[in-house]
């Protein structure tokens, strides 16, 4: 008779391994599509797996097959609604699409526009970040993924003698020797009841011999025996010893507008995303600032309407204690990224800003991006100021005006090594 | 047999579970050997999510298959159509396998799932078991045996080769696929364990015989010139099987990618009955659904809400958009097949003056006799050869329309009147031709005196020509599996070149 199967508990993914090979033969095109992706759309989205468009071109399984234009062909229709025998109907202009799609449907050869792949959040990942790396991570990531750490996973009936538990195997013991006795004992009730009943003697010695017995087996139960014993167990999981904390910095200043706002936020984002994909645990410090510094929650950073005028340095120096509080540069791998239309109150603060920078944050810190977000030609008091630092190993600094430009830069800001070339 | 209102009951309720299944399985199963004398294979119902059914689609229903990027492709253009709802995905799909594999959509409601068990399990299981197509041109005892073996000899091809490597021979073979199909002579049933035997046998014999000693022994004279003759023309006989051709007589191609080709071809092979009787087995499954579920009804255990639902999917299934629809996509197999196998019941039972005429031989016979024979002895370009009625021409309104490349008008050839039935049947019978699809390309001849160059001629029918873009890579193709030159002459009925191709 027929078997009925249920499939739906199978393993998911079948087509995973033929998903990759096809994602691997059009990964130029996903990496293409990538910055348009980011231009388009909030990123927070993409954070979920992207969409990205791949024209089917690059991927055509050639055969030999008839041109549809050429020829002489008969097709048969349904429907008729109006012809007889001899009309005769003029084609549409100019043949190809008219001609192409409705006639040739009863070919396998199907018209396929672009089509959209959608790739899950670690496929996105990967080809977003392929060619990049955060600047000076490299030790302290290296050592993340090289120590383990032994962690309790339950218990385990095979292992070494230094593992025993005691306290477990001793519990599953008693558990076992009173289950066991008290099958015996009640064997033994029976057969005593029995007993009492019995008045044949040869009988009853033969069931008070089998008491004797049954007690005999009851005060020998083994104490431990193998299926007693439980040994700790233990698996190595990979120990992230470093961990990262971002410090976003915002110019809120009344110069700052919607658009500028926009830009600096997809900006941090994108490091976000960044960061976690390379640290078991990033941390991040919003701090706002227009004539006075404060740190905030994200909601308020991306969303308060709290403006005035552009005071510089004391965000810094505000980071610059929540750093000493709080992240250990010894331990924590500490990023900053500062977003600012470049505008300050004086040249003087300016000046001051690049001087904590040089002497408090750079040394203690990884790696800082300062993007300025203007489109007017001439250079912030700020951007002057800062331009002295650009030899520091650890400090870049991007001019951008329009979302389309935010991958670009960020990718040069971050890009490998390797690959560096010298800044413009 | 449980009682009827249990049944009945159980088919009524919305939500299906593992009993109805059973019923239902049961029932059709019944009435399909009762009443219809289906003779079928052992059914396999599974039942799978949209996720698994689009597995199963890139994989063309196989359960295992090699691997390949192409099938990662199928799964991601069918996952992104579907999920943007331009795609519905089929409610069954069925395999040409002993026992026979039948899917079935989780989401499906209980009548549908009685419906596509009585489609999929009576009415397909019955025709790949009775066709003479798939009789004659596959085993479905062996297919997924084989399919495991492909699979796995592929995977060790990726690991000793590199998958590159092995994805630029399957690349080659899977563009001459439609050329990798005999269609003369019936191929040896396949095993996987006589595969596996009969390659360990030619790589022992191979390297046993191996010596390089004999090869510099002059041969006699005798032979040689006998075998000069014999080489003079090679081959012999226009080969259409090209992929055929590359496994036997490629000169250089490496064993393992020998192996590779005939695998291909080998699954070529297997789809080839379905791609010629896609009209008669939906047809077939259609005409078997409608009547196992009518007469279900009839003897009392479905109930009238189950038939309207019924009704509803079954003329969903045979709904044909009209030329002028925005809906129109080609000729509706399932319709165009219902339709003509309808008519010959009708033909059977009822005929017209007009049948008389048209169909002496069918007149006052017993119609399940009548649609057994049809549905076991022809392929769609024969059964409608043989059956498209006068009838069934008129009921769809079908007509002919004529593409000349060198006019500026469609013309109508020919609509459903008097003067236009046998001009229709004809060349929809023609359409569903093989050739008509397929170009007609054949090896030529090989140059075994200097160069090994292959040279394929396309014959060229009704003035159709290559697409040339298509042409030049494929031919590439060809070039990377013979390992020597290739040409292709497109060659119109007078002998002359009208295309050229070479590579």
């Amino acid at each position: 008779m027929s078997n009925i199967i249920d499939r739906r508990k199978n393993a998911k993914g079948k087509s995973t391994n033929n998903r990759q090979k096809f994602l691997k033969r059009v990964e130029d095109q996903i990496k293409e599509a990538i910055p348009d992706i980011l231009s388009q759309e909030s990123i927070k989205d993409s954070n979920g797996g992207g969409k990205v468009k791949v024209p089917i071109k690059g991927i055509n399984e050639p055969n030999f097959k008839h041109d549809p234009k050429s020829g002489k062909k008969h097709y048969i229709r349904p429907g008729n609604d109006k012809f007889a025998e001899g009309d005769k109907i003029p084609k549409p202009e100019g043949g190809g699409s008219g001609s192409g799609k409705g006639k040739g449907s009863n070919s396998p050869e199907v018209t396929q526009d672009d089509f959209v792949v959608i790739l899950s959040r670690d496929e996105f990942l990967k080809y977003f970040f392929e060619d990049l790396e955060l600047p000076n991570m490299v030790k302290k990531y290296m050592e993340s993924t090289t120590t383990f750490r032994n962690q309790r996973a339950g218990y385990t009936k095979n292992s070494v003698p230094s593992r025993l538990n005691v306290k477990t195997s001793f519990q599953h013991s008693l558990a076992r020797q009173i289950s066991i006795a008290g099958a015996y004992e009640q064997k033994i009730r029976k057969i005593e009841a029995e007993l009492e009943q019995e008045t044949e003697q040869a009988r009853k010695l033969e069931l008070q011999s089998e008491i004797e017995r049954l007690l005999k087996l009851k005060n020998t139960i083994p104490f431990f025996e193998d299926v007693d014993l439980r040994y700790n167990n233990f698996e190595r999981v990979p120990k992230p010893a470093t961990s990262a904390v971002m410090f976003c910095i915002m110019d809120v200043s009344a110069s700052m507008g919607f658009h500028e706002k926009d830009i600096a936020k997809r900006f941090f984002t994108l490091l976000y995303i960044f960061l976690s994909k390379q640290y078991a645990k990033v941390e991040i410090v919003y701090i706002r600032h227009h004539t006075e510094s404060k740190e905030v929650d994200e909601e308020e950073f991306f969303n308060s309407r709290e403006s005035g005028g552009t005071v510089v340095a004391p965000s810094l120096k505000l980071m610059h204690k929540i750093m000493q509080e709080r992240y250990d540069p010894q331990v924590w791998n500490v990023y900053c990224c500062q977003a600012s239309d470049g505008d300050v109150w004086s040249n003087g603060d300016a000046v001051e800003c690049s001087q904590i920078l040089k002497n408090d944050v750079l040394p203690n810190i990884q790696y800082m991006a300062y993007i300025e977000i203007k489109n007017r030609g001439l250079e912030g008091y700020l951007w002057h100021a800062y331009k002295k630092l650009r030899k520091e190993g650890n400090f870049s600094m991007r001019n951008i005006n329009d979302v389309s430009q935010i991958w670009p830069v960020f990718k040069a800001l971050f890009k490998k090594k390797s690959l560096v070339t010298e800044e413009a | 047999m449980m009682d009827k209102e249990k049944y009945k009951a159980l088919f009524s309720s919305p939500n299906w579970d593992f009993e109805t299944i059973q019923a239902a399985d049961e029932v059709t199963n019944w009435v399909g050997k009762e009443f219809f004398k289906l003779d079928t294979y052992v059914n396999q119902i599974e039942i799978v999510t949209s996720e698994q059914m689009l597995d199963a689609y890139s994989l063309i229903g196989l359960p295992t298959s090699y691997p390949h990027w192409k099938f990662g492709k199928d799964f991601v253009v069918n996952q992104s159509s579907y999920k943007k709802g331009q795609m519905g995905l089929s409610y069954e799909m069925v395999i040409n396998s002993d026992p026979c594999i039948s899917y079935n959509m989780e989401n499906n409601s209980t009548c549908m799932m009685l419906l596509v068990i009585a489609h999929a399990c009576q009415g397909h299981n019955a025709f790949f078991k009775n066709n003479y197509m798939f009789k004659d041109w596959t085993s479905a005892d062996s297919i997924i045996d084989y399919m495991v073996f492909a699979r796995d000899y592929i995977m060790q091809c990726e690991e000793e080769h590199g998958a590159e490597e092995v994805e630029k021979v399957l690349d080659a073979c899977h563009s001459l696929m439609d050329h990798g199909v005999d269609k003369y002579k019936k191929p040896p049933k396949l095993s996987a364990q006589k595969e596996r035997e009969r390659l360990k046998r030619l790589t022992k014999v191979k390297s046993e015989n191996y010596n390089e000693l004999l090869r510099t022994l002059p041969a006699e004279k005798e032979m040689r010139q006998e075998r000069y003759k014999k080489q003079r023309k090679f081959p012999l006989e226009p080969e259409e099987n090209l992929l055929y051709f590359i496994e036997k007589n490629a000169p250089t191609l490496d064993i393992w990618k020998r192996e590779i080709v005939r695998i291909v071809r080998k699954v070529a092979q297997y789809y080839y009955p379905q791609t010629m009787t896609k009209v008669m087995n939906e047809g077939f499954a259609t005409f078997m659904h409608y009547h196992i579920i009518n007469k279900l009804f009839d003897l009392g255990y479905l109930s009238d809400g189950f038939m309207l639902e019924f009704i509803k999917s079954h003329s969903g299934v045979i709904y044909q958009p009209e030329y002028s629809s925005p809906y129109f996509s080609g000729l509706n197999p399932y319709t165009l097949g219902f339709n003509i196998f309808m008519d010959i019941k009708r033909i059977c039972t009822e005929p017209t003056d007009e049948d008389k005429l048209w169909f002496p031989d069918l007149i006052g016979k017993d119609w399940l006799e009548q649609v057994h024979y049809a549905m076991e002895n022809f392929r769609d370009d024969s059964f409608i050869a043989q059956y498209l009625s006068p009838k069934v021409i008129r009921d769809m309104k079908l007509f002919a329309i004529f593409d000349d490349e060198d006019s500026e008008f469609y013309e109508i050839k020919a609509i459903h009147n008097e003067r236009g039935y046998r001009k229709i049947r004809e060349m929809l019978s023609k359409s569903y031709d093989r050739s008509h699809r397929i170009p007609d390309i054949q090896v030529d001849h090989v140059d075994l005196h200097k160069t090994s160059k292959l040279t394929l001629i396309h014959n060229i029918q009704d003035e159709r020509l290559l697409d040339e873009e298509e042409a030049e890579s494929t031919v590439r193709h060809m070039r990377s599996l013979w390992e020597f030159p290739v040409e292709l002459h497109s060659r119109n009925k007078a002998g002359i070149d009208e295309d050229f191709y070479e590579c």
